[in-house]
């Protein structure tokens, strides 16, 4: 391989807090507002939706669209900054 | 008439497509050459995907549960940022063709290896059950012809082009199969959302305001709670049991063997991350109209059935859609009260664990014509502070994708091209399935096991031999479906999530897992996920003995967290895999220098 092996550790290390950084919203969103405090949001109207319902069935997998898009352009980046590009 | 016309025409175009792309080596059969585009992958990807239950089934099940619904929405979506992040780029560098492929090399053990195999192949099989049985749905449905012929016209196309294209040909029918089924599924909810609320979108339409003024969901809500239902937007099971669900029904969409094999066409690692992303772009396109399909179907169902004076429609009166469903034995009327009306409400109809009606060989009719069921119930009590009469109807789940166009009196071309869509979804789906048997036979368990000395013509004609094989046993499941195609499906999602996903995962972010932890996490992952459901399911265990409350569905997700539990405590107590082994962990996890997907 080019690449040395310290700078692939730390190409490693940032595409992990990357992943640990769009998980984290993943989770948020999914678990957190459609399942753990769904309750809570449906007090709130959203589009005529109540907004834990809302993002049950439709909020969250949009938002999983973005993500998947965002962690696509970020490890392009990655990719780049560390040479490992194809 | 016109449903001939749109199923033929596709059927011709599927064949045309399969002619058009053989397969010549195993490299093209397993892998199509590796060299297919991200938006094909992701449109082929997203085919694949989405089988008989997310076109037929999800729309109405949601009809009918309501919130608790979001499990599966979340779910069936959620394990594609799973796929992009944990999985799919690794794979691909990894450079196999199967997954069986990968847990043997990297765990360096043929044990391991024939683990893959097993889950593959149950995984794989339960599944493709439950599509040959979508397929015969609507072929007798449409087309009047009787189920098994319906099967085996289904199964005759999949031959043809599976066996002769394998993966390059089935990536390109399934391109051409995601553009039917996602028109035959957005057109008749554009039409729906419409006519219903007068937004064409029903993303929107969902929460739009009624006449009446009164939103959609609230007016659900009230017309569920008049008829002794649970409200739409309220939750009945508990809130842990739908975490369990979801994170089962995410990390199983993440660990589908047919699902992962579509990341090892693509030519770079960099595609394989872009084509999750197309892929999900693809899902979310039908996904995101299902609640409103839902919705309005049971706003149309209901106002249906009940009349709009909320009394009940005679039966002479009623559309030809419902006596057409009675007659392929999806719902039922028992006349309860005596009145000659149709009734909807909460409660059974009919006796029994599910209160489908059981009719009896020949066609026994009713004074008003009404096929008579042998389990139909003899009083007519209800709750009489809950709801308005007694239910007298049995609407089987998966009619209401289907019946929703006839419901909604749309054109009768809408009626058509939504029946070809179901068959393009449960056809790309199973061609893919089948894929994947006839790959991990012919690969995994020919080549890499049994007789490493066969050249690829010979590989080759064993995958289309396994391919022949299974094609001819998913058919006669389609044929004699088990009576628990759904409770089978919920097995395949949750044996992928609690033995296939973590030892991939532990794979590729814990380079000291070897070969013991990986072999006790994936046996304890299985056994336990596949002896709960089956206490529960088959074996007459009870629902209050539940596991912390966990329904069989949603045990895959306790099944994840032992099976990483216990790999990563045998793997301390034993020796760390080879340094070469280490090595090759660590380069699978640059992207540069993944080459071709290779055998060797």
């Amino acid at each position: 391989m080019s690449i040395s092996s310290e700078s692939a550790k730390a190409y490693w290390g940032e595409n992990l807090r990357i992943i640990m950084t769009y998980l984290a919203i993943w989770f948020v969103v999914s678990y957190g507002a459609g399942i753990l405090f769904v309750e809570q949001l449906d007090a709130i109207s959203f589009f005529g939706f109540p907004l834990g319902f809302w993002f049950g069935q439709q909020g969250s997998i949009f938002v999983f669209v973005v993500l998947i898009w965002a962690y696509v352009a970020s490890m392009n980046k990655l990719d780049e900054k560390y040479d490992v590009q194809e | 008439m016109l449903s001939y016309l749109f199923i033929g025409g596709s059927f011709l175009l599927y064949i045309g497509i399969a002619v058009w792309a053989r397969a010549g080596s195993t490299k093209e059969f397993y892998v199509a050459g590796g060299g297919v585009h991200p938006i094909a992958n992701g449109m082929a990807t997203a085919a694949d995907w989405m089988s008989a239950a997310s076109f037929i089934s999800l729309a109405g099940l949601i009809s009918f549960v309501g919130r608790d619904g979001s499990a599966y929405l979340m779910g069936w979506t959620g394990g594609y940022v799973l796929l992009a992040m944990l999985l799919a780029p690794y794979l691909r560098k990894f450079g196999k063709f199967t997954v069986p492929d990968f847990v043997g090399d990297r765990y360096e053990s043929s044990t391991a290896r024939i683990i893959g195999v097993v889950c593959t192949i149950v995984i794989s099989f339960t599944y493709v059950a439950g599509q040959m049985r979508g397929v015969g749905i609507v072929f007798s449905r449409y087309l009047h012809v009787d189920i098994n012929t319906g099967v085996i016209l289904g199964m005759a196309i999949v031959f043809f082009y599976a066996v002769l294209g394998g993966m390059k040909g089935i990536t390109y029918t399934q391109v051409a199969q995601y553009c039917v089924l996602i028109l035959a599924f957005t057109v008749p909810s554009f039409f729906l959302s419409a006519q219903v609320t007068g937004h064409i979108l029903p993303q929107i339409g969902l929460g739009a305001t009624l006449e009446t003024g009164q939103s959609v969901l609230a007016t659900l809500d009230q017309l569920s709670l008049d008829l002794g239902f649970a409200q739409y937007t309220a939750g009945k099971k508990s809130t842990f049991d739908i975490f369990c669900l979801t994170v089962a029904l995410m990390c199983g969409t993440a660990g589908l063997p047919h699902v992962i094999v579509r990341f090892f066409t693509v030519p770079r690692v960099k595609d394989a991350r872009t084509s999750a992303g197309y892929a999900l772009i693809f899902i979310a396109l039908l996904y995101t109209a299902i609640p409103g399909v839902a919705g309005f179907g049971r706003v149309n169902l209901i106002q249906t059935l009940n009349g709009p004076d909320n009394t009940g429609t005679e039966y002479a009166e009623i559309p030809s859609w419902f006596k057409n469903w009675e007659n392929a034995g999806l719902l039922g009327w028992n006349d309860r009260n005596g009145d000659g009306k149709i009734q909807y409400a909460a409660g059974a109809a009919f006796d029994g664990k599910k209160g489908k009606p059981s009719y009896a060989e020949g066609d026994e009719r009713g004074e008003f014509g009404q096929r008579l069921a042998s389990n139909a119930k003899a009083d007519a009590n209800f709750d009489a502070a809950k709801q308005p009469f007694a239910n007298e109807v049995y609407v089987d789940r998966d009619i209401m994708v289907l019946a929703n166009p006839e419901i909604a009196q749309l054109p009768a071309w809408v009626i058509a091209l939504v029946a070809a869509g179901a068959v393009a979804a449960a056809l790309s789906t199973a061609a893919g399935l089948l894929l994947v048997i006839s790959t991990a036979i012919a690969h995994d368990l020919m080549k890499k096991t049994i007789n490493p000395n066969i050249n690829d013509k010979q590989e080759l004609m064993y995958a289309r031999l396994a391919a022949v094989v299974a094609i001819c046993i998913a058919g006669y499941f389609g044929i004699n479906p088990p009576g628990f195609v759904a409770q089978v499906v919920a097995l395949a999602f949750g044996i992928a999530s609690a033995s296939v996903f973590p030892t991939l995962m532990l794979g590729i972010f814990y380079k000291r897992m070897n070969t013991q932890g990986a072999i006790a996490g994936m046996l304890v992952g299985l056994i336990s996920t596949v002896g709960y459901m089956w206490y529960f399911v088959f074996g007459g265990g009870d629902s209050a003995d539940y596991f912390m409350g966990v329904s069989p569905g949603g045990f895959g997700a306790i099944g994840m967290v032992l099976h990483f539990v216990v790999a990563i405590v045998v793997a301390s107590m034993t020796p760390p895999p080879s340094e070469e082994m280490q090595r090759i962990v660590e380069d699978l996890r640059i992207p540069r220098g993944a080459g071709e997907a290779h055998a060797h």
